[in-house]
């Protein structure tokens, strides 16, 4: 499999009238695992969409392998890259195989419905993400790792050198945040592919990422090696947010330690629950009365 | 190697792997059996009336052997009505499918989009202002329809058409002409207002090939179309940007489907009128046969066919003297049925959530 070039040049993108990013220039490096953070609201998602075709920007282009991606027939951009939106719906009562099989869309037709090439390619990536054992049970009755677990065998099913990933470990807790990266980095060292995935957790994306970009206010900031790019002046012009950067005692990568509030007099009106997924945190802090 | 994954389903697959095709095996069975009881009581329903023949001989007739007074009987009287309960359920079921597919909601149905009430205006208008017969019902209530769903279409078309605003769009157009039903209605003569009622009820009485012409004729067309935009519309399943990202050209193919979906509640409403409930009933209950994950047209189809044609039989033989509209037959059926099934539904969930908490708190200490 030959590496995929994704770059767009002086993009603007924006949703009807809204402009969320003007004169956007960014290059994915081939084989990288680049994540892209920043704040809320900075583009991120917007920038993910274009680069996958799904938003055509009002002016600028983004291109594959040389030619306009909007150009391309959309099962030929479905054949090079792979997209795992946050919109993405488990359709009722599907099972995790089904669901896998879907990523096979690309690559049939009319009259090739299910050749023996698609089940092959389903096996492999539910064996990679580790899903083979849950492939008859229902989508809607996993817990939220192996859910994404799933998703993302969906995405490998599609046979994609290049894989978008917009936000893989929202709502996981802190276990399956750390299970789903890890089985990103396998399959970027593993496979001879390039990830792009949006992260809100810097220390997360310092660790994992072999390219960082850094987004504010629909413009890119910084990039390069995460070591490289990631300071406190950074964090603080983009996030408004005081902090120490300090090595990561795992990895030596860097790590954001958000500096201390000085003084608190708030309590807790409603004491924090926490917990893993699944344990019934929702149901305690319903019922329980608020404090003071 | 990957242990290989088995998928559910029936996978048929030539030797150099250049074609294949897989269907769900459980709809097909349900599909099959479907049919075969279609037939079973179609050949009741032909045989059937003043004049009763037994089942041998209406199968006889039907293969060109019958005698010349079983000919007129079944081939002449009776068999238009039943071709055209058999198509407008056809219509109906496979319409149903489309719409609670592209609506992603088990309670989409044609008349969602305004369809159905804007056919009934169409046909008000043509029995209350050129006082038309059975022939200009059918044009009027075909007109009617799509025109107000081209119109709930174009409104809610604005970037994409999104589902919900596709269905708040068309509850406002509903509004709206319903109440020019009302209006029409209230300002019509005795006459036209019962024989407005009488469509409005929707019925296969006096039913000829001409109506059974429009049904089939919507279903040969438009079946296929539906059938080949399938794989499509499963993607549509994933979200509007996964179905894309997966290479499915969205707007044309959910506009392929709304259309053919239209134009099939089309031929059904300029056959027999507004007949409540197939539309919505027969897909939710072919899926509960079939168990597989979406509404599938094939099985809500047959299921379609099956209400109508065993509706029809009951409005017609039911009560002595008298004719009951297979409308008022279908809601019946199919509305009890329906609410059966949710209440049922409802009550199993209830037990299941009454059980959870104590489950989970016993895990978490």
């Amino acid at each position: 499999m030959s590496q995929v070039d994704l770059y767009g040049e002086e993009l603007t993108l924006a949703y009807e009238q809204r402009v969320v990013a003007r004169q956007l220039g960014v290059r994915i490096p081939p084989n990288s695992f680049t994540v892209l953070v920043g704040p809320n609201a900075c583009g991120k998602s917007t920038l993910l969409r274009a680069l996958a075709g799904l938003l055509r920007p009002t002016a600028g282009a983004v291109y594959l392998d040389g030619q306009v991606i909007t150009r391309y027939p959309a099962k030929q951009v479905a054949r090079r890259l792979g997209l795992l939106p946050q919109t993405a719906v488990v359709p009722d009562g599907i099972t995790v195989a089904d669901l896998v099989a879907r990523g096979r869309y690309p690559h049939q037709r009319l009259l090739r419905q299910w050749s023996a090439e698609d089940e092959a390619a389903v096996s492999a990536a539910m064996a990679a993400t580790r899903v083979t054992e849950l492939a008859d049970r229902v989508v809607d009755e996993l817990s939220g790792g192996q859910r994404q677990r799933v998703w993302l065998a969906m995405v490998l099913a599609q046979q994609t050198n290049l894989l978008l990933l917009d936000e893989p470990t929202t709502f996981l807790d802190i276990a399956h945040q750390v299970e789903v990266l890890d089985l990103c980095a396998d399959l970027h060292e593993h496979g001879d592919r390039t990830l792009v995935a949006v992260l809100h957790d810097l220390n997360q994306a310092a660790r994992y990422a072999t390219h960082l970009i850094v987004m504010s206010d629909g413009a890119v900031v910084a990039e390069g090696e995460p070591a490289e790019v990631l300071t406190a002046e950074l964090v603080s012009k983009v996030f408004g947010l005081d902090c120490q950067i300090i090595p990561d005692p795992q990895t030596g990568t860097p790590m954001v330690v958000p500096a201390a509030r000085r003084r608190s007099d708030r309590r807790f009106e409603f004491p924090p629950v926490i917990g893993p997924d699944g344990v019934g945190r929702r149901t305690v802090a319903s019922r329980t009365p608020a404090r003071g | 190697m990957s242990p290989d994954v088995r998928l559910p389903g029936l996978v048929l697959r030539t030797r150099s792997d250049r074609l294949s095709v897989r269907m769900h095996t459980r709809s097909a069975v349900v599909v099959a059996a479907l049919v075969v009881l279609c037939a079973a009581i179609a050949v009741m329903t032909l045989g059937a009336g003043d004049y009763p023949i037994p089942a041998v001989d209406v199968v006889r007739t039907l293969l060109g052997a019958g005698t010349p007074v079983t000919d007129f009987i079944v081939l002449e009287l009776r068999l238009p009505r039943l071709v055209t309960a058999l198509a407008v359920g056809v219509a109906l079921g496979a319409s149903g499918a489309v719409f609670q597919s592209v609506t992603r909601n088990p309670l989409g149905s044609p008349d969602i989009i305004g369809f159905t009430t804007g056919a009934s205006t169409g046909a008000l208008l043509a029995i209350i202002a050129i006082g038309a017969g059975l022939p200009g019902q059918a044009a009027g209530a075909m007109i009617g329809g799509l025109l107000s769903a081209t119109v709930v279409y174009l409104l809610a078309r604005r970037g994409g058409v999104h589902s919900y605003r596709l269905v708040i769009v068309g509850i406002g157009v509903q509004a709206l002409l319903t109440s020019t039903n009302t209006y029409l209605l209230v300002r019509s003569n005795i006459n036209d207002a019962q024989r407005a009622a009488l469509w409005l009820a929707g019925s296969l009485n006096a039913r000829g090939w001409g109506h059974a012409a429009l049904a089939a004729i919507a279903v040969a067309l438009l079946l296929p179309a539906v059938l080949l935009l399938g794989p499509r519309n499963r993607m549509l399943e994933l979200g509007d940007d996964l179905a894309r990202a997966l290479g499915v050209a969205v707007e044309p193919a959910r506009l392929g489907l709304i259309a053919a979906g239209v134009g099939l509640a089309a031929g059904a409403a300029a056959a027999a009128g507004p007949i409540a409930f197939v539309a919505l009933a027969a897909p939710q209950l072919a899926r509960r046969l079939t168990r597989a994950t979406g509404p599938g047209v094939l099985p809500a189809a047959a299921m379609g066919a099956l209400l109508l044609v065993a509706s029809d039989l009951i409005g017609q033989h039911a009560l002595p003297d008298m004719q009951v509209p297979v409308g008022l037959v279908t809601s019946c059926l199919g509305g009890g049925y329906l609410v059966w099934l949710l209440a049922r539904r409802q009550a199993r969930a209830g037990r299941r959530r009454a059980w959870r908490p104590g489950r989970r708190t016993g895990a978490a200490a």
